[in-house]
């Protein structure tokens, strides 16, 4: 039964498991859908979709397989202006609801387009043409249990077409995505020691039998200290004047890893298209407060974790030649390229995000100094998925 | 249509959407969890107060916190109590059973009835906490080693679960869940939610309420943006205060109520200084 719907959802990559199929068809089995499409739709979505990320797609592919939702462009047009004016929504009492039988998309689709052939103008009330408020298969605001809604605001909730409307495509992961999203996947960032921080609160035993038989029995409790994650995370933040369009997206990954509270240290270090002998410490990069490179170098041990936001957009000079820094005031004995390549050999794990989507990669302004930094850090793109693939990579080491 | 023993369509200080009423008769049928996820306020730790309350049934909380262990739902062997009593020699240690307390869940399994067991903020536990509990909801019975019992649910509880997302669920788990997220609600729903609290409210206050509420949810750049139960302080706020329905979208009083930190705080102070009142709803535009 169906079993063409379970092969659709996996290609389109809602992950779908036997074992819940199984459940879907023990719950249909038992009637559960209510013998309608509607009562499918919701109940194969409790059961098959576990997370709010896949509705979108689950959505897709029961459009697609339960197919003929799209009604042509002209159509739904002209239909939508009989039904500019309209009456007000009709309520449906449960009992009077029991009156209508589920109908088949397919008929209604084909009762759609006659009735389309027959009418030729405005319609309210009542239950054959396209209209408002009645009890027409077609329209808003009106009820019938498997009716085609045109338009208007879901109100008795009985179309089947509430797939089509793909409330939940926010959902995404590929789409860029809130502050708090950010803080769930810089979560998975940690490794945990046992250090000599934090609250006792573990029983030690080997020490409470010891100090237990040193008083000749009398007990006596050792508690050690917890597990803390051990985690050090390094930022470094293009902050030139190509990254502006991005900086709303930039300020939420930055407030999020600000605001994750289970590192064990965290600094902030800003660059304007490339890193020279200096690295600041504002985001106006003034030279003023700068650090030497070198400096961070010998201060921040390998294991710090080397997150690099950047749109790695520049001309190819800033990269590779001596003195070809943006800023007059910058000193640049090493070509850019240099620095890049020594930071990524210092540190165990260092990714590069990259606002651009990866799909511009090769073919924007900067896609020559794209691929010549892509040669040295990993690059992502600075979207929730990609975050989550920095992250894992970071876990590791190369 | 095919009836369920008994089905939740809401009470009625609880508007459950049609797909979530949909979704939790789905789970009761089916004997599984119900995993309920979504925005911060949007009422997940209601629904689980409202099920039972309308199906009449116990109601049991098991809150999660970082430091709990999947054990701990089941049952707590009190080994130190034990040890201090045996010290003394005035309590009988011989009875193990006296040092063996139930968790929650090992409560909700040995209750007379059924029962509704909410296991709030399931994300906030260690990220193998719900595999450590996947062979207990599913068989719903566990074995307590120490006594040689096995404790066997008498009527499968009822379990919400709740999560913010703050860590991913294990596959294995989610599997064996029905899922559901509560999307936040619409205007129309978000009225009807509101009465639902409030029947009285002047609607006036309301409208003004609504609009001023749905005009800073859509200030770019919130770090938290406020939520369902924040706009119900808010109009109970509104209403002690006596606050004229004018003032409303002009002045925002109580801004503290809905918005809690301080930099979003001023970021809607600083709109609404540049915009002052000529703001216009961003209605929600839907087609298909």
């Amino acid at each position: 039964m169906f079993v063409n719907f379970f092969y659709l959802l996996r290609g389109y990559g809602v992950p779908v498991s036997i074992t819940e199929w199984m459940t879907l068809i023990e719950a249909l089995s038992r009637g559960m859908a209510y013998s309608s499409l509607s009562g499918f739709y919701y109940l194969a979505r409790a059961v098959l979709v576990k997370s709010e990320t896949f509705y979108d797609k689950y959505d897709l592919a029961f459009q697609h397989y339960f197919n003929g939702i799209e009604s042509s462009e002209e159509l739904t047009e002209r239909v939508m202006k009989w039904l500019e004016n309209a009456l007000p929504p009709l309520h449906v009492s449960p009992e009077e609801r029991k009156q209508f039988q589920d109908w088949d998309l397919e008929e209604l689709r084909k009762r759609l387009e006659e009735r389309m052939k027959e009418q030729d103008g405005e319609h309210h009330g009542g239950g054959k043409w396209v209209g408002t408020g009645g009890r027409s298969p077609f329209g808003h605001s009106g009820y019938h249990p498997a009716g085609v809604r045109i338009g208007g605001e879901s109100v008795n909730k009985s179309a089947v077409k509430v797939a089509g409307e793909r409330k939940f495509k926010g959902f995404r992961t590929d789409e860029t995505i809130g502050v708090r999203q950010f803080e769930v996947a810089l979560r998975k960032l940690r490794q945990l020691t046992s250090k000599d921080e934090g609250p006792k609160e573990e029983l030690n035993i080997d020490e409470t039998i010891q100090a237990t038989a040193d008083k000749g029995g009398l007990l006596e409790l050792i508690w050690d200290r917890g597990r803390k994650n051990d985690v050090k995370v390094a930022l470094l933040m293009d902050s030139g004047g190509s990254m502006m369009p991005y900086m709303r997206i930039c300020s939420q990954l930055f407030t999020a890893i600000n605001r994750a509270t289970h590192f064990r240290d965290l600094r902030f270090y800003y660059f304007h298209n490339c890193i020279y002998e200096n690295i600041f410490l504002d985001p106006s990069c003034n030279p003023r407060n700068s650090v030497k490179t070198e400096h961070l170098l010998q201060q921040l041990d390998t294991e710090y974790k080397v997150i690099i936001v950047g749109d790695a957009s520049m001309a190819p000079s800033e990269l590779t030649m001596v003195g070809g820094a943006i800023d007059w005031s910058i000193s640049n004995n090493e070509p850019g390229i240099y620095w890049l390549q020594r930071l990524a050999a210092h540190f165990d794990h260092s990714i590069w995000l990259n606002p651009i989507p990866s799909n511009f990669w090769n073919r924007t302004t900067g896609s020559y100094t794209i691929s010549l930094i892509r040669d040295i850090f990993p690059m992502y793109e600075l979207t929730l998925e990609g975050l989550d693939m920095g992250i894992k990579k970071l876990k590791v080491k190369r | 249509m095919q009836q369920a023993q008994a089905v939740f369509s809401g009470t009625k200080d609880y508007i459950a959407s049609e797909d979530l009423q949909n979704s939790v008769n789905i789970a009761i049928a089916l004997g599984r969890p119900l995993l309920i996820k979504g925005e911060p306020g949007t009422g997940k730790t209601m629904l689980a107060r409202s099920i039972a309350e309308q199906m009449e049934k116990r109601f049991l909380i098991w809150n999660i916190k970082s430091t709990t262990k999947a054990r701990d739902g089941l049952y707590i062997y009190d080994t130190v109590q034990r040890l201090y009593d045996s010290q003394f020699g005035d309590h009988d240690v011989s009875d193990i059973s006296h040092y063996i307390k139930l968790g929650k869940l090992g409560e909700s399994f040995v209750s007379e009835e059924q029962v509704v067991l909410l296991i709030d903020e399931v994300d906030k536990a260690d990220i193998e906490f719900p595999n450590d509990l996947l062979w207990e909801l599913d068989i719903m019975s566990f074995d307590i080693p120490e006594t040689n019992e096995t404790v066997e649910a008498t009527h499968r509880p009822i379990v919400i679960i709740t999560s913010n997302a703050e860590k991913e669920l294990p596959d294995a788990f989610l599997r064996r869940c029905v899922f559901h997220y509560i999307p936040f609600p619409d205007e129309e729903m978000m009225e009807r939610i509101i009465y639902a609290h409030y029947p009285d409210l002047h609607k006036k206050l309301l409208e003004e309420a609504m609009k001023a509420f749905y005009w800073v949810r859509s200030i770019n750049g919130l770090q938290k943006k406020p939520s369902t139960s924040e706009l119900l302080d808010w109009v109970q706020a509104l209403t002690v205060g006596g606050i004229s329905t004018d003032a409303i979208v002009q002045e925002l009083p109580f801004l503290g109520v809905l918005i809690k930190k301080d930099r979003d705080f001023n970021a809607v102070l600083q709109r609404l200084h540049n915009q002052g009142a000529q703001r216009k709803n961003p209605g929600i535009l839907r087609s298909w």
